[in-house]
């Protein structure tokens, strides 16, 4: 069972990469140590820069350091990165086209049962609502740290969401990966899943559970929100009779809101959307909460069986 | 009159000729920081359409966005762009020259207009350069209604923490916003006071519409090592245009054929 968390890996893509780049630059609102970049404030002091508990500052500093020529990463939880700082995300990176990266922690429903002052299940919305942002949610670390080594050669505004426990591997060192292409973990004839992030290891499960039933199900890892890879759904989806989206966020703006856009315009297909509530969540830990909503392995498996009228 | 002010007059007259024609722009904040944009575009900064792609240029950002007006015709009139152009079509279908700071137009660094952005920035701008190691300055004119926008007192923070003497920021002070006087709306008496607490070197310029005042100002700003300089410049809102002056219907009014007529005898006559 892999214990490295997403944002281990990202700290240590930067301080690999930061060894040769001094405009690599890495921005925190106190937030170091939850985002597991102490290592790379200590390894890289000059390159790394504190604002205290201030997201608007976080990111309009991001913003400057950025319009003087530094690739800049900026950490903050995801509840008050998307929100506090929603504004300064949309003007001073989305619309300015600075080459930032925000990079929300513990996203989703991370922080458990810190409720839902700390919760992010609006984020996916939010984010991709802002003309000139990207929006990724990788699922395991291997696909971050290709994410964010990928996000390093470009200079366009990104937004990348990541869990705050560790992620079961889906892939491995080897992985191919393709900037704004969908990864597919699995071609069905009867059902497609469509994940991101921290669901994708529960949709792969239920996949594999599907399948060993006799109900052929396939799966997308679609990790680039926006832009959505809506050409590798189209491919996936049009064989099926039911199409599936499992996400961390609530029900409005999300994975399941711009599959409906496509397959709607495109290719009209029986959609169930999985995703948290639009109401004040219960209390627990994250994998409580997704077993509570049915965003776990049997939850999926259920959604799928009752959708095809097997149970 | 001294060269500065006579520019600032001649950008005067431009700006009452593109908001007469385009019937949009903020005329009052205009007029009050025009003298503020001319010391520091004609003097203080090293910024040209010559160097601007130069790394080490010094950084301007007009925090109050909606004077953008009076930057366009202050870069048009420093040749990064046709001033004409500008005065002809702003705010008019299809023109860059739209009503805040964008990076269409030549010579502005970053997008701007929603207020309480650019002192955060310039923030980031100043720490790049320490960083780098270059000398360049980063100038951010802010209004005094602005500082109501929580945003600044971050930025303050974060400026004095890492000492950027190399950022040097400007309030606007005319003492006018769009609802009523400072005081009325949220009081900023002691915006001197605040600065100075969160450790920055405060200048004040009794008359922010001299030009010579505010020249001796950046020049001391300049000087101060160790910690972000603020010039609170006391303008007065419509400077130069009688009926404009101390006015706060002049926040964004629109003038007719007949107050046209006389804003533009008004500052003709003082060029002459």
């Amino acid at each position: 069972m892999n214990t490295i968390t997403n944002r281990q890996a990202i700290c240590d893509i930067l301080l690999e990469k930061a060894k040769k780049d001094k405009d690599i630059i890495v921005v925190c609102s106190d937030s170091r140590g939850s985002a597991s970049l102490t290592p790379f404030a200590q390894t890289f002091p000059e390159q790394f820069v504190e604002v205290g508990i201030a997201e608007q500052n976080l990111v309009g500093i991001s913003a400057g350091l950025a319009a003087c020529g530094k690739k800049v990463f900026a950490a903050s939880p995801a509840c008050f990165l998307t929100t506090r700082s929603y504004e300064q995300a949309k003007v001073d990176i989305a619309y300015s086209h600075t080459n930032v990266t925000l990079i929300g922690i513990s996203g989703g429903v991370s922080y458990g049962a810190l409720g839902m002052t700390h919760h992010s299940c609006q984020d996916f919305a939010a984010m991709s609502a802002l003309t000139g942002m990207r929006v990724y949610i990788p699922s395991d670390r291997f696909q971050t740290q290709k994410l964010i080594a990928a996000l390093l050669e470009d200079k366009e505004p990104a937004y990348v969401r990541i869990s705050r426990s560790a992620t079961e591997d889906v892939y491995n060192e080897s992985m191919e990966f393709k900037l704004n292409k969908a990864t597919v973990l699995g071609e069905g004839k009867d059902v497609l899943l469509v994940a991101c992030g921290e669901m994708v290891p529960y949709a792969k499960k239920a996949m594999e559970e599907l399948n060993q039933k006799g109900i052929s199900t396939g799966l997308i890892d679609m990790y680039c929100l926006k832009p959505y890879d809506a050409e590798t759904l189209l491919q996936q989806a049009k064989d099926v009779k039911l199409v599936v989206t499992i996400e961390e966020h609530a029900p409005q703006g999300g994975l399941g809101s711009m599959s409906a856009h496509v397959l709607s315009k495109y290719c009209p297909k029986r959609l169930v959307t999985l995703s948290l509530p639009d109401e004040h969540l219960i209390s627990g830990t994250n994998k409580e909460i997704f077993e509570y909503y049915g965003l776990d392995t049997k939850g999926i498996v259920q959604a799928v069986k009752k959708a095809l009228c097997i149970i | 009159m001294d060269k500065l002010t006579r520019k600032s007059y001649e950008l005067r007259r431009d700006i009452i000729e593109m908001i007469y024609k385009s019937k949009a722009g903020h005329i009052g904040g205009d007029l009050s920081v025009i003298d503020i944009l001319t010391v520091l575009y004609y003097d203080v900064m090293n910024i040209c359409p010559e160097n601007f792609t130069d790394d080490n240029r010094d950084r301007f950002l007009l925090s109050k966005g909606h004077c953008a007006d009076a930057l366009f015709v202050v870069l048009g009139d420093q040749g990064f762009f046709d001033k004409q152009e500008a005065i002809d079509t702003f705010s008019q279908y299809k023109s860059k020259f739209i009503g805040h700071p964008n990076t269409e137009v030549n010579g502005i660094e970053i997008n701007s207009g929603s207020l309480g952005h650019g002192l955060s920035v310039g923030v980031g701008m100043a720490l790049a350069a320490k960083m780098d190691k270059k000398t360049y300055r980063t100038y951010v004119v802010l209004g005094d209604g602005e500082m109501a926008e929580g945003s600044n007192y971050e930025a303050m923070m974060a400026a004095h923490q890492y000492q950027l003497d190399n950022l040097c920021a400007t309030i606007d002070f005319n003492n006018l916003q769009i609802s009523g006087t400072i005081d009325e709306v949220m009081s900023s008496v002691s915006i001197a006071e605040k600065f100075a607490s969160f450790g920055w070197n405060v200048i004040e310029v009794e008359d922010g519409n001299s030009c010579k005042q505010l020249l001796k100002a950046y020049q001391e700003a300049k000087q101060c090592k160790g910690k972000p300089s603020v010039v609170i410049a006391h303008t007065v809102k419509g400077k130069g245009v009688s009926f404009m002056e101390n006015q706060k219907a002049w926040h964004h009014g629109v003038m007719n054929q007949e107050q046209y007529k006389q804003a533009v005898q008004e500052l003709e006559e003082v060029l002459s």
